[in-house]
């Protein structure tokens, strides 16, 4: 299976294998996909690492990403620049993180980076509102919407400070088992 | 409902604004006042038992807009306020707030947290040290770099000792089984059967959906690995050495391919044409002749081994689901896990984004609606007619179950009777039992579903296990009175029936249920599901398609698979027959979900569910078929004039005989005889049962304690909340009494 692409060498596909969740095969029908976003930019053979960077227009249009209502958070959560424009490697470990395979805790951990929205490394009443807003679209008024963000931060807020840190969030969400299928991406 | 939860909310939120006022005023101080000793320590709960209208005085916040640059100094150097990855690195590295230039990683103070990780990872082994640095949060760069560098460090380490011969050998023994277990995990992976289909169908109808399609996979996994044990050492020596069947030429008509008589009688199909005519003389029953395969080992072996090997294959998915599923279950309502986990991030296509929207909309309408009125108090006389009506239900149910029962019963009793003389008929008259079966199992569930709307269940996952719980009863009782049927009655010979060759007529009726059983559930989603959705859309005029049973369709599965299993014995290419059967249900489930349904409306507990389904696949269903066929093999006597087993009183005593043969053609291989002993004895086999049991006693009351800590941590953890709540409004009143 090694031998005949010619996309990664032999050590960079044990690196890949090392540090996601993904095996050989899955990595390089990745790179096929990260590849056909823009064919004329990314090129076939990535030994030399090169550095592309492709912008956040062109991955939203994924059919994997493009109804998400969280889809611009996540990019920018997984990027390196914080604008959502994403590298290979940015790009694997976006689909690393979302796999089956992904523990609990590390899908807890980014969940808690995505719903963050103003990056102050809580989630505030702000995140909370802004959260349940992207979930019900337009259904729900404004004030409904901030009712029920009070009551989301009155239930998970521990410290009664006002603002839920990733000790709460995580206190809270492991007691959804579902959590982990739920907080998955086929790809 | 939409009117009621909207003048609801409104009463809430001007209660809220009054509450806010109240807020202000009873600043931090009031805290003092409260005695804490009543304060009800869980703070979480206290807001959703009591009812907000009749105590608000009793919630306690910490406001921030009175705190003193003192206090708040100290609440942001809190530790827990700078922990950012605690227990996934088994180490918690504190973390600089604010000043990260870089989105992803900290730039300040790595240096020495980078020096703490590599030590870390290097105390562990190679494939723990791989594990590890997978579930680090760190981008993929920075893994890349530690990796580098770690492996430059364990380079450097490994050059350096001097006994490097010894330290090699474990490493290198640990690089080849991890190589091993990574091959094995690739090569499942790349027979990814059908990973787009589900793909798209987790994409469109959520993860309660796809978690039958997987159920369905995992089901053809277990019958493939069967099917290869069986076929290699049974069918093809079989086939290489053709039994003299009967000699007169019976015609193929197509009929035969449902009733399993006529041509496929005396065929591969059935036990009755496996035999071992080359070896066997007449009057010299003992001795084999050496060279020749000896097919009833190879049957009881066969048979045995793949049994076996999805016993293990079975326990093992039960505890890995076990292991995933928390014990902790949510009470119900709990509003922030529902904002923050019912998002389902497979969905693709934006019709079903829309609904999935409007879904959790209601959800969260309804569940305010809850928390402020509370959940209503049912009179007593409400509460009498919902246990008479109960009652009633259960009792119809019951009912319907055993009146089936019974008449299934019956009807193979005097089916019996009139085969003597129906035999000159032709062969259909053998698939009315079949019919009948089927039929019951598919009828009496939809009257189980209208009794369970006519009771009205206020909670939905009650209502799934209810449905479960019927269903499964019906339909264990149903093969146990086929079972009871076909063992006691017809291998006792207890009604005179001239079949000579009991074991074949078992195998075909198996056979004939099998594809029975499929070809209703093909008709059933054919004509079924899509009458019944153009029925839900054209004259009940509902605006959306009708939901997909999931609990319904698992059963199904589950009871095929059963059959498959039960009939092993008697018909070996079963498993086979299955496999095609579960691949051609599958394309047909995906193409009427496709145009027939959608997906369910409420939340499906996706990993509790599976855990319940792989459950019921392991015990009821698995144990039972074993146990049948081991009583097959140990009491009941084969057939004398057909199958491999035709001297012998009992299925088992091949053993002996071939343990008997060893040791008069080789002694060498005495302790194989020795080991066949021992499995023989009573003793032994007790031993091991009660080890077994113990082991999985053991493993109970480990879980069982580990969710007792469990519980008392979440205990303290609240505890240390209000500890943490009363030392910080101290620290502020003290404070302000010193300015």
């Amino acid at each position: 299976m090694g031998n005949k692409q010619s996309t990664f060498r032999d050590d960079q596909l044990d690196e890949y294998q090392d540090c996601t969740f993904f095996t050989s095969k899955e990595i390089l029908r990745l790179h096929g996909r990260f590849r056909d976003l823009a064919p004329n930019v990314v090129p076939l053979d990535y030994t030399n690492n090169p550095d592309v960077t492709l912008p956040s227009s062109l991955i939203i249009t994924m059919p994997e990403l493009k109804e998400n209502p969280f889809r611009y958070r996540i990019l920018e959560t997984f990027s390196e620049d914080g604008e959502g424009n994403l590298t290979f490697y940015d790009f694997v470990d976006l689909f690393s993180v979302l796999s089956e395979t992904a523990p609990l805790d590390l899908k807890i951990i980014y969940a808690f980076r995505i719903y963050d929205f103003n990056r102050d490394g809580f989630l505030c009443l702000e995140d909370v509102e802004e959260t349940v807003h992207r979930l019900t679209g337009e259904e729900l008024r404004v004030e409904e919407r901030r009712l029920v963000a009070r009551r989301v931060m009155e239930e998970a807020d521990l410290d009664g400070d006002g603002k839920l840190s990733l000790i709460d969030f995580q206190n809270m969400i492991s007691r959804a088992p579902d959590f982990i299928s739920t907080f998955h991406i086929r790809i | 409902m939409a009117c009621s939860v909207d003048s609801t909310l409104d009463i809430c939120q001007a209660e809220q604004d009054s509450e806010c006022s109240m807020e202000d005023e009873n600043d931090t101080s009031s805290c003092m006042d409260n005695d804490f000793e009543t304060v009800e320590m869980d703070f979480v709960g206290h807001l959703i038992k009591h009812n907000w209208v009749d105590e608000p005085a009793e919630k306690i916040t910490l406001t921030r807009k009175r705190w003193s640059a003192a206090t708040q100094r100290v609440l942001s150097s809190m530790p827990s306020r700078s922990v950012e990855w605690t227990g996934v690195a088994a180490h918690s590295s504190p973390r600089v707030q604010s000043q990260a230039s870089s989105n992803r990683d900290i730039d300040k103070d790595r240096v020495p947290q980078r020096k703490h990780l590599l030590a870390t990872l290097q105390a562990r082994s190679v494939a723990e040290c791989a594990r590890m640095l997978r579930s680090l949060p760190l981008s993929l760069k920075k893994k890349r770099e530690v990796r580098a560098q770690f492996s430059c460090e364990r380079g450097r380490q490994e050059t350096s000792t001097k006994d490097s011969t010894r330290s090699h050998f474990p490493s290198w023994l640990g690089k080849r089984l991890s190589g091993a277990q990574q091959g094995v995990q690739s090569l499942l992976n790349s027979v990814q059967l059908w990973h787009e289909a589900l793909k798209q169908v987790s994409g469109r109808f959520g993860t309660g959906v796809l978690s039958y399609f997987l159920f369905l996979r995992t089901l053809l996994l277990y019958n493939f690995i069967l099917s290869m044990i069986t076929i290699p050492f049974l069918v093809l020596p079989q086939v290489t050495r053709p039994s003299h069947g009967s000699s007169n030429k019976i015609s193929f008509t197509g009929l035969e391919i449902l009733t399993g008589t006529g041509v496929l009688t005396n065929s591969l199909m059935f036990y009755g044409y496996y035999n071992y005519t080359d070896g066997w003389r007449p009057g010299k029953t003992e001795a084999y002749i050496k060279g020749t395969y000896n097919i009833r080992l190879a049957y009881i072996l066969t048979i045995g081994i793949g049994l076996f090997v999805t016993c293990i294959m079975l326990i093992y998915s039960v505890f890995k689901t076990l292991g995933t599923s928390s014990p902790m279950s949510v009470s119900h309502g709990n509003l922030a896990l529902k904002v923050f986990s019912s998002w389902d991030f497979k969905i693709s296509k934006k019709v079903y984004v829309q609904q999935l929207s409007e879904n959790i909309c209601t959800h969260l309408k309804v569940m305010l609606c809850e928390l402020h009125s509370g959940i209503p108090k049912r009179r007593l006389m409400t509460r009498l007619i919902w246990l008479v009506l109960h009652c009633t239900a259960w009792a119809i149910c019951l009912t319907c179950i055993f009146c089936c029962v019974l008449g299934i019963y019956r009807f193979s009793h005097d089916r019996k009777q009139f085969s003597m003389n129906l035999i000159s008929e032709g062969d259909t008259h053998w698939l009315i039992l079949p019919l009948l079966v089927c039929g019951v199992n598919h009828l009496i569930p939809c009257v189980f579903n209208m009794l369970a709307w006519m009771e009205s269940y206020d909670s939905f996952n009650l209502r799934i296990y209810i449905a479960i719980i019927r269903n499964l009863f019906l339909k264990v009782s149903m093969l146990g009175v086929l079972c009871y049927h076909w063992l006691d009655s017809i291998a006792a010979g207890k009604y005179g029936t001239n079949n000579e060759c009991w074991e074949t007529f078992v195998g075909q009726e198996l056979y004939r249920f099998l594809l029975m059983d499929f070809l209703f559930s093909v008709l059933d989603t054919i004509f079924g599901n899509f009458l019944w959705s153009v029925f839900t859309r054209k004259i009940l005029r509902r605006k959306r398609k009708p939901v997909f049973d999931i609990a319904l369709n698992v059963l199904e599965l589950i009871y095929g698979q059963t059959l498959a299993w039960l009939g092993i014995l008697f018909s070996p290419l079963l498993p086979t027959l299955q496999i095609v059967k579960l691949f051609l249900l599958f394309y047909l489930k995906r193409a009427s979900l496709m145009m027939n349904y959608q997906g369910p409306l409420k939340p499906w507990r996706a990993t509790q569910m599976t855990t319940i389904f792989i459950s019921i696949l392991c015990f009821p269903s698995f144990l039972g078929a074993t146990a049948c066929i081991t009583y097959t093999m140990w009491r009941l006597k084969p057939s004398a004039t057909c199958g491999p087993f035709r001297t012998l009183s009992s299925m088992f005593l091949a053993g002996k005989e071939w343990r008997k043969s060893l040791e008069i053609s080789n002694p060498g291989l005495a302790w194989v005889s020795w080991i066949y002993m021992l499995l023989g004895n009573h003793i032994f086999l007790f031993i091991v049962a009660g080890i077994f049991l113990l082991v999985i006693y053991i493993h109970i009351q480990v879980g069982d304690g580990q969710r007792r800590v469990t519980t008392l941590l979440q205990k303290q953890i609240e505890n240390e909340v209000e500890d943490k709540k009363f030392l910080i409004s101290k620290l502020q009143t003290l404070h302000e009494q010193h300015e």
